[in-house]
């Protein structure tokens, strides 16, 4: 069993979720995930670290209620106890002094994103952190990115705080400031993970995205998660969750996603953002 | 001196629900014998002073022991035999094939009515179930040497039930979040119900074994890590890798591999959706490829789901078939239908990326290949279309790599399979041991039990000596 530490909402349908998880925090790196099964008769869900604390053995997590499962998630309080927490799961994000880096982080993705900005920062590469919501009210962390980023650009598509725009205007800002990234890393929906790719596969770097495919036991051993990566079937819970769009096959992607969109429609009780 | 016994030929036959009422329901399909049953079908057995259904049997239980006891009403006694040799017998009862091991071999098999070895193993351990009590055996004093058991399918179970009993401190570590490997998340309800093996494993927990679900080695901590732990370590982490065919239009919707449409099924209880949240498609025509017991399992599964129209596509004839022939008549009296001799080699998409149609083709069997079966050709100009909405892919599993690929040092072949002395079960790493599918590729139950006892005795000599 595992202790839930705490559980709140940080922005409206985000919950930040702390559990205690002492075997996983002490082998998690930036970029992978768990699974969480909350019980008989629940769905195993994936959902990536935002942050741990080793000496406490804590571990992360933001999510969106979106659904049954995550729905169930979001009624957790300090003390109570689910019984599956596995992990680490997935590749780690690859790290190292590559130089410039763009992380950009939308919803549940601003969290994620985290690790990932904190270990490049200590690389000793210039990070540009892109926040990317739909209104100021989606944006959380801020002081957290910002501590290991050189520059922190907000994007609201309501223009409510920072820039007004989406992806696109996060590319147009890196390059009309003359910013010249080595590397792209997004972490968020499948639609910004989408975009990213399409807007900055022109500056021929890697653009590392990470998929959030439909998964059942993250092992390896059931193949539901499989996408194709330049040209080869790639299962993303073991090959990935990161992956470099550019050779992401994204139509089939998208097929994929929305394999049960009938039957979770069925059990919805609470739509988050726009994009899955 | 023994009177000479007539030969009785008239093996007893065992209840199954029939045909019409279980294909749609997830209830075990065969009944068991009765206590009458039992006795009578036990009674026809010789008693052969040199008896050949042991020489069948992989980890060679006391057959004609076990039956005599049966035979005499000592269901005790029987079990007693039984679990010195095998420790799961609900489960080979019900999924051995022994139709190939001890049932072919045994004297009364030439007259075409081999004893029912099978139904009687399950007969004494459902006996068993039902006493008030199960009776402990005793324990030796503890050794204080720790074993870790990674992974908890047959051949982790073994290694766990043989050690505990001679006083090691055993773990059992699983990766799903239910034990029972693919006893659980693989064999369906209706040929292996829950109940049977979650019985096993409180059993081994009865015993002492402690066990840790949702702990992937390799991931959760490493190999390496957990020897600073341990005195020494099994693994049993099985073929958990699923192929797929590599033609086109594998990645469509409504396509599965059978670990896959099996796992959502039974681990994931998705049958009783949306009373549960995993959800599963039902299909109408689904098309399953393949033809060992793995395929018919997600064919039965289908029809069970509701499908109108159940195919199983496999590309050599019936003869080659590797499924357990009582499982192949089962699904056919159940109505799958069987396409032999084909091979799909094209899966056709509508415009949302689900499954329409299958491109297959007709095969004709040639000389005989490495492994000893005619191989399949393909007939030239012989496609065909199977109009379909879904395709269940159960043509095979490899080992799963997460343990050797974070484990250097550790030596595998080139098919993915862990390297182990035959005769010990030991690996290319000190205090490491392995068995089961990891090391054999996709076999049976079992074998892996046959593995683990090996690996267990090697074990306890190396933790007893050191
Ligand atoms: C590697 C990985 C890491 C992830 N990390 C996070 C994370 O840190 N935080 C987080 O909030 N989510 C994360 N997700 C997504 C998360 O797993 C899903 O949101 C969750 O499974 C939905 O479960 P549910 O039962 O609540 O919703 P469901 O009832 O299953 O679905 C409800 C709605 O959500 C849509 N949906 C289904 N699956 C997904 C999906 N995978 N992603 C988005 N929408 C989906 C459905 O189509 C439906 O419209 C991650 C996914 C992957 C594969
Ligand atoms: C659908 C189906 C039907 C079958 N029918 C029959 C039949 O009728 N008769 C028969 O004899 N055989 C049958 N088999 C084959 C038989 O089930 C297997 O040969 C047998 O289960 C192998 O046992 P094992 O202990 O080696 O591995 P498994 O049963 O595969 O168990 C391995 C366990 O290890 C866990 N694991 C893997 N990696 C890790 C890790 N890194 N850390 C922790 N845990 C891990 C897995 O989750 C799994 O639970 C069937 C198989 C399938 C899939
Ligand atoms: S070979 Fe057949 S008849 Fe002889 S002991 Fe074995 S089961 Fe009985
Ligand atoms: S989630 Fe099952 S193989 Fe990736």
């Amino acid at each position: 069993m595992f202790e839930i530490v705490e559980r709140k909402m940080i922005v409206p349908n985000l919950h930040l979720l702390v559990v205690h998880a002492p075997d996983i925090v002490e082998e998690i790196q930036p970029g992978q995930f768990v699974i969480i099964h909350a019980g008989e008769g629940s769905e195993r869900i994936p959902l990536s670290a935002a942050d741990w604390n080793r000496e406490e053995g804590t571990l992360t997590i933001v999510f969106m209620e979106v659904g049954t499962s995550t729905g169930k998630l979001a009624l957790l309080k300090a003390g109570d106890k689910i019984p599956t927490v596995v992990g680490p799961l997935g590749k780690p994000t690859e790290i190292d002094h590559f130089g410039t880096v763009v992380c950009i982080g939308g919803c549940f993705g601003m969290g994620s994103i985290y690790p990932v900005v904190r270990a490049l920062k200590q690389k000793g590469n210039y990070v540009v952190t892109i926040m990317e919501g739909r209104s100021k009210n989606l944006l959380y962390w801020e002081n957290k990115l910002s501590e290991f980023s050189d520059k922190v650009i907000k994007l609201t598509r309501d223009g409510s705080y920072g820039y007004k725009g989406h992806i696109k205007k996060g590319e147009d800002i890196i390059r009309e400031t003359g910013i010249k990234p080595d590397r792209v890393i997004a972490n968020g929906c499948m639609t910004l993970s989408y975009k990213t790719t399409k807007e900055y596969s022109h500056f021929n770097i890697p653009v590392i995205v990470t998929l959030n495919t439909i998964m059942i036991d993250g092992t390896g051993m059931c193949g539901v998660c499989r996408c194709t990566v330049d040209g080869k079937m790639k299962f993303a819970c073991v090959d990935g969750p990161d992956f470099d769009g550019r050779y992401v096959d994204w139509e089939e992607l998208a097929k994929r996603r929305k394999q049960y969109l009938n039957e979770e429609a069925f059990l919805v009780h609470h739509s988050g953002c726009g994009g899955i | 001196m023994a009177e000479k016994k007539t030969l009785n030929l008239n093996r007893v036959e065992m209840p199954k629900q029939p045909h019409f009422i279980r294909r749609r329901n997830f209830n075990e399909v065969a009944l068991g014998y009765t206590p009458e049953m039992a006795v009578a079908e036990a009674k026809r057995c010789l008693q052969c002073k040199k008896p050949l259904c042991i020489d069948g049997c992989p980890v060679e239980i006391d057959i004609p022991g076990f039956i005599k006891c049966i035979a005499d009403e000592d269901f005790a006694g029987s079990i007693k035999l039984l679990k010195e040799k095998n420790c799961l017998p609900a489960v080979c009862g019900r999924v051995c094939p022994q139709e190939e091991q001890c049932e072919i071999k045994c004297i009364l098999s030439k007259k075409g009515a081999p004893i029912a070895v099978g139904r009687l193993e399950r007969y004494a351990a459902e006996w068993e179930a039902l006493q008030a009590q199960i009776v402990l055996p005793e324990i030796n004093k503890n050794t204080g040497k720790k074993v870790a058991v990674i992974g908890s399918g047959p051949a982790g179970i073994t290694v766990a039930g043989d050690l505990i009993l001679v006083g090691h401190d055993v773990t059992m570590f699983e990766a799903l979040h239910e034990p029972g490997g693919v006893l659980t998340y693989g064999i369906p309800e209706f040929r292996l119900p829950g109940r049977v093996v979650s019985r096993e494993i409180d059993y081994l927990q009865k015993l002492g074994v402690k066990l840790v679900c949702n702990y992937v080695v390799g991931k959760t901590k490493s190999l390496k890590k957990m020897l600073e732990e341990y005195d020494a370590i099994f693994l049993g982490t099985g073929a958990g890798l699923p192929w797929f065919m590599e033609i086109p239009g594998e990645n469509l919707n409504g396509v599965y591999s059978a670990n896959e449409y099996l796992t959502r099924v039974n681990l994931m209880r998705a049958f009783q959706y949306p009373k549960t949240y995993t959800p599963v498609k039902r299909h109408k025509k689904v098309a399953v490829v393949g033809g060992g017991n793995v395929a018919m399992d997600c064919a039965r599964t289908a029809l069970r789901l509701g499908a109108e129209e159940v195919y199983i596509v496999y590309r050599r004839s019936r003869t080659e078939l590797p499924a357990r022939l009582e499982e192949f008549e089962n699904a056919e009296e159940e109505g799958v239908i069987f396409h032999f001799l084909t091979l799909p080699e094209k899966l056709f998409g509508d415009e949302n990326g689900w499954l329409k149609e299958i491109e297959c083709s007709r095969m004709e069997l040639g000389e005989p290949d490495q492994s000893g079966r005619r191989k399949p050709i393909r007939i030239d100009g012989s496609e065909f279309i199977m109009p379909m909405d879904a395709c269940i892919v159960a043509i095979g599993n490899s080992p799963n790599p997460i343990i050797p690929n974070s484990t250097p040092g550790l030596e595998v072949s080139k098919k993915g399979t862990i390297v182990v002395d035959e005769n010990t079960g030991k690996t290319s790493m000190d205090r490491v041991w392995a068995g089961g599918d990891i090391v054999t590729g996709a076999a049976t139950v079992i074998l892996a039990m046959g593995a683990g006892r090996k690996a267990a005795r090697s074990m306890h000599e190396y933790l007893t000596n050191s």
